[in-house]
């Protein structure tokens, strides 16, 4: 193991960010002055140079395009693009107690992973709700790294931090790293690296940057995500692009990963929405225990009330966050989906309507528009087409 | 592909980011490159019902990127006589053309004397410079 995955602290680094342009959602098209406190990535003078529209998000300074998103996404469902996702968490758990702290905090099974190996996991609540969720990658039996999201980066750090029992050591490193999420179904190939089973990883050496490469996304295509030392990150993404990916922004990842039903902490899923609402079942063993096991087993023995559906727009309207469906459901993420032309969204509805083919209503702004629960994802790659 | 920045001459504009073609008592009204461009590749217009009737200051639509929605703001009065069928179908002709094939409605106005208070290209700058 290199040593910059071990430990070692930095200072924050926060900008003096000046005003940007952004649209208001709802309403005409404003300034919006950007707060002074925001932080940036490694890259963020790559993305001014590049053209990049900048907004805030959960605290970071971050690009939500370059060219467009609907471009950006067609990249990457057809070939190769990268997004800076190093506003991303990373924690270290490190000791011989860091498997077994994991384990009583972690919905999914821990045990079914080795060395090398990684795994998308919960982190509940004593009421089965999602405090964040995120991948855990086994480095050793005494050390995984956690990456979480930007916004829960404090949230899951002092969650764990207060559960810490003796042998176990948990340690915020966010800030001493980059992630390049490198995505498409040339995502390999352009950045040469062998076939690899996905939620697998590795070291290696990429355009003479050691990285840490692995095989985890959130577009539903294949790809890699890679890891190295801010220092370094500039260099590796040059040569990502050198290698023929087109740089994306947020807007293209909300679009992807919504159109393969990926969902969203904050929308989604949230510390009230318990992981068999959500759908999120298959990663919660509840033959062990952890946090919230119980209340999530009493769940599943009485069925939840509710589920997480994904449904597709049957006229021209495009659904968003916080509209109502009809029946006593809501609207948590909705886009329009740049592979099907269509709108899309998910929402939680009751059980009586969540099956595919039930009929929904949605309320797009006081207009009542038709929409189809469909199965997850809503957008399939075409294997070998 | 994204037209370059541009407000032409012998249009007229509202502060919203509008635009007006002015033709004896009929208008052709649409958004500026200043919107399109903040608003992003459009992939939606919400458009209003032909017959119906828009009045200055006043939404009379919406237009929908992948990531924003925006009112469209009437810069003058009047009956709808048209709405463009072919950014119904395929928006993002107002990101190609915002002030040719990306119209948005033509309507008969009720109060021509309203044309005096819209913007010539040079002030409508100055309120995109200013803000």
């Amino acid at each position: 193991m290199p040593s910059w995955l071990a430990a070692r602290r930095v200072q924050e680094t926060r900008s003096d960010a000046p005003a940007c342009r952004g649209v208001a959602l709802r309403g005409v098209v404003t300034v919006q002055p950007v707060p002074e406190t925001l932080l940036r990535t490694p890259l963020h003078s790559r993305h001014v140079a590049a053209g990049a529209r900048l907004v805030p998000f959960a605290g970071w300074e971050m690009p939500v395009q370059y060219e467009g998103v609907i471009p950006e996404h067609r990249a990457v469902r057809s070939d190769c693009g990268v997004f800076d996702v190093s506003h991303m968490g990373e924690l270290h758990v490190e000791g011989p107690r860091a498997h077994d702290l994991l384990q009583s905090l972690l919905s999914n099974d821990l045990d079914r992973i080795d060395d090398g190996e990684a795994q998308y996991t919960l982190l509940t609540n004593e009421r089965g709700g999602i405090v964040d969720d995120l991948i855990a990658y086994r480095i050793s039996a005494h050390h995984y790294l956690l990456v979480v999201n930007a916004g829960n980066r404090e949230a899951a750090y002092d969650w764990i931090k207060e559960r810490e029992v003796r042998g176990s050591e948990v340690r915020d490193a966010s800030e001493e790293y980059a992630l390049l999420a490198v995505q498409g179904p040339q995502a390999l190939e352009r950045l040469g690296l062998p076939e690899a089973k996905p939620f697998t990883h590795g070291m290696g050496e990429l355009g003479g940057v050691e990285v840490m490469v692995n095989r985890t996304g959130y577009t539903g295509e294949p790809g890699c995500e890679l890891m190295c030392t801010a220092e370094d990150a500039e260099a590796l993404w040059d040569w990502v692009l050198e290698r023929g990916a087109v740089p994306c922004g947020l807007g293209a990842r909300d679009t992807l990963r919504l159109e393969v039903c990926f969902p969203l902490h904050g929308s989604d899923i949230t510390p009230e929405t318990d992981a068999l609402s959500a759908g999120l079942g298959w990663v919660c063993a509840l033959d062990k225990d952890f946090t919230g096991a119980e209340e999530l087993r009493r769940i599943r023995a009485t069925g939840p009330e509710r589920k997480l559906v994904a449904f597709v727009l049957e006229e021209k309207a495009i659904p968003r966050q916080g509209m109502p469906i009809s029946g006593g459901g809501e609207v948590t993420s909705g886009t329009h989906s740049p592979m099907l032309d269509r709108g899309i969204g998910m929402g939680y509805v009751p059980v009586a309507m969540a099956d595919p083919g039930a009929d929904l209503t949605i309320d797009v702004r006081g207009k009542e528009r038709a929409a189809t629960v469909v199965p997850k994802p809503i957008y399939k790659r075409q294997e070998n087409a | 592909m994204a037209a370059s920045e541009d407000y032409p001459e012998g249009l007229k504009y509202h502060a919203e980011h509008d635009w007006a073609r002015i033709d004896g008592d009929e208008a052709v009204l649409g958004i500026t490159w200043f919107a399109q461009d903040a608003l992003g590749e459009l992939v939606h217009f919400e458009a209003p019902e032909p017959g119906s009737t828009v009045a200055k200051g006043v939404s009379y639509g919406e237009v929908e990127s992948v990531k924003a929605v925006s009112d469209v703001i009437a810069p003058l009065s009047g009956e709808i006589l048209d709405v463009n069928a072919k950014v119904v179908d395929a928006p993002e002709t107002v990101n190609e053309d915002p002030y040719g094939e990306g119209w948005l409605i033509r309507i008969r106005l009720s109060d021509p004397a309203e044309v005096d208070a819209l913007l010539d290209p040079d002030a409508y700058k100055q309120v995109l410079a200013d803000s």
